[in-house]
């Protein structure tokens, strides 16, 4: 069975894998960069972060298919739709892993720093951001999983990857093609998920690795 | 030098210290000590800057520091803080270059202090300089902590509590490091200090706080004649004299005067040296000095051939105690073995001393009838 389906649909799997992969890369990356940069901003801003944050939770829970719906009535059927949709998506969970990573970081240490000698941006960058940098990882790995899900989405505007088998099984109640759609999306997530521990497990000093 | 001209302090509108004027000499080892929550953490931050002031100045060496760029002024002063502050993402060697990398040494200049500087508390850097922190104990995490604060070599060095959360026995090992450092290389040292034995042990001159006022600011021998107040007799009163029976450890009733042989040693030498000294048996120890086992002049008469080490036959399974255990649990294991004597050993398991009935008595007697000076 499995053999009939790839002979059927195997190039065209193929290419719905990398147009997924396309998406998700480049919406995380995006999502990341923003996150990033905001996080830091916000983690130097308390009292500010105390009302913004929660009202970013709450945009989260808009559904997607609402908003990817608004948005294209904007800027049309293009990829550039569904990499602004899933680049907000994927901000969120890095943002609030970047904030807490940042706020949690032991005093004692920034004492120790600025005991030292060190202005602010060193501060940040040798001492905060290595020791938020499990946390800011683990936001990443999350905003990826989500947006592997998230991208099926895109099919919803024809725009291909994963999603596009999905939804056609849906229309013409065929099994094979949503199930053909819905593993490989799973093991994409899995195989993100995968390679973002092996990244972080090279790049963590021995110092932060727990036991 | 090191002067504070009227300085004011206050936490909002909380005034912690009012109107304080005190001068450090250079290379001069102070200690400030007094109650909690006197303003000693309070005074030490504001020598640089962690903590501004609110009126008055302070100088060091005539200038005054709010003058100075605050991250050189702290480049140029070593800190030290109780919770040791070690940063757990870089290496040993990593921590102690953090001065001298924001002062933009050379690799090779700073590699060669870091050796320099392990060197000086026989931390071999082969072994630790690419450890990290959660590597090291906490004994061993302080040392480096004191090494970052020396590492740019800056002529002052500010340390709170320091050895605060060490054990009794790692504290007395570093206070003696600091000591040595502190005589080597002719530091200004401002050391806050809760414990007024330490406060006796380390300082040249020591300041008595209280409420954010000076009490007393005086050489320990003057603090300890003529104190200026109710106070600071009080506080003297805690000073370690004041032992009762129940918190007598093994350091307080051993002998430290103890024979030992290397491991490497032939038998019948051993026969000679204990014939000689009239005792029945002999601790042994390895080559860096750590404690291996005991032999007793029966085994190597009945085991000893000639020629052989005295490592071959001696017993390893031997009960021995820790230094700072307490003394009561010795004296239990004391008379529940054979031996005469129980062996008792410092953290890095080399000898420090035995305990025999002679030194539990005296120990025990001192204890009853006041003071004897031997020990
Ligand atoms: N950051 C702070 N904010 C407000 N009050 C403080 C702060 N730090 C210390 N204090 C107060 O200042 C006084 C002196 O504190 P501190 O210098 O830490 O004392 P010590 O080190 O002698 O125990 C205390 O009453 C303490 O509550
Ligand atoms: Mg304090």
């Amino acid at each position: 069975m499995i053999v009939s389906f790839l002979n059927e649909y195997g190039s065209a799997l193929i290419t719905a894998i990398l147009t997924h992969i396309k998406f998700v890369v480049i919406s995380v990356s995006v999502g990341f960069i923003i996150a990033f940069i905001l996080g830091i901003v916000l983690s130097r801003l308390p009292k500010l972060s105390s009302i913004v944050i929660p009202i970013l939770s709450v945009f989260q829970t808009i559904p997607g298919l609402v908003f990817i719906g608004v948005l294209f009535l904007y800027t049309g059927i293009q990829d550039l739709t569904v990499i602004i949709a899933l680049s907000i998506y994927a901000i969120f969970p890095i943002l609030k892993n970047t904030y807490v990573g940042l706020i949690t970081v032991d005093k004692t240490l920034i004492e120790a720093a600025r005991g030292c000698g060190m202005n602010k941006f060193q501060i940040l960058i040798r001492v905060e951001l290595p020791l938020a940098s499990a946390a800011i990882v683990s936001g990443i790995r999350m905003s990826t999983i989500y947006t592997v899900s998230w991208a099926v989405l895109a099919a919803m505007i024809g725009l291909g990857g994963l999603g596009e088998f999905i939804y056609r099984g849906i229309d013409t109640n065929d099994t094979a093609l949503i199930v053909g759609g819905a593993i490989p999306a799973a093991l994409l997530a899995l195989a993100f998920g995968f390679i973002i521990d092996k990244i972080q497990d090279k790049l963590t000093p021995r110092g932060l690795k727990r036991e | 030098m090191i002067e504070f001209k009227h300085v004011k302090k206050a936490y909002q509108d909380n005034v912690v210290i009012e109107d304080l004027s005190l001068t450090i000499n250079d290379g001069e080892f102070i200690c400030i000590i007094g109650p909690s929550g006197c303003g000693k953490t309070t005074t030490l931050k504001m020598i640089n800057r962690l903590n501004k002031i609110n009126d008055g100045e302070i100088l060091i060496d005539g200038e005054n520091i709010n003058n100075i760029e605050v991250n050189k002024l702290r480049q140029g002063i070593g800190y030290v803080i109780q919770q040791i502050g070690l940063f757990p993402n870089m290496t040993v060697a990593q921590n102690i270059s953090v001065v001298p990398n924001l002062l933009k040494w050379g690799k090779e200049k700073i590699e060669r202090r870091v050796k320099e500087l392990l060197k000086l508390i026989n931390m071999p850097y082969d072994e630790y300089a690419h450890k990290y922190p959660r590597e090291l104990s906490g004994g061993q995490q302080q040392r480096i902590g004191v090494l970052r604060a020396l590492a740019a070599n800056p002529p002052i060095i500010l340390m709170d509590e320091p050895f605060g959360a060490l054990d009794p026995i790692t504290r007395d090992i570093l206070q003696d490091e600091l000591k040595s450092i502190h005589k080597q290389l002719k530091k200004t040292i401002v050391f806050v200090t809760h414990d007024m034995d330490e406060a006796v042990k380390m300082a040249d001159r020591i300041i008595f706080m209280e409420s954010g006022n000076i009490l007393q600011f005086a050489t320990p021998e003057e603090l300890l004649n003529k104190p200026a107040s109710p106070i600071i007799k009080e506080f003297l009163g805690k000073i370690s004299y004041s032992h009762n029976a129940n918190d007598l450890t093994c350091a307080d009733v051993m002998r430290t005067k103890v024979f030992t042989v290397n491991r490497k040693r032939k038998t019948l030498e051993c026969i000679n040296m204990m014939n000689q000294r009239d005792i029945g048996s002999v601790i042994v120890v390895d080559d860096d000095d750590k404690f291996m086992g005991i032999v007793t002049i029966e085994t190597i008469k009945e085991k000893g051939v000639p020629g052989a080490l005295i490592e071959e036959i001696l017993d390893r399974d031997v009960k021995t105690v820790l230094i700072n255990h307490n003394a009561k649990d010795a004296f239990d294991e004391f008379y529940d073995s054979k031996l005469d004597y129980l062996t008792v050993l410092n953290r890095n398991k080399t000898v420090a001393g035995i305990i025999t009935k002679t030194s539990m008595a005296k120990a025990l007697a001192s204890l009853v009838w006041g003071e004897n000076n031997d020990s």
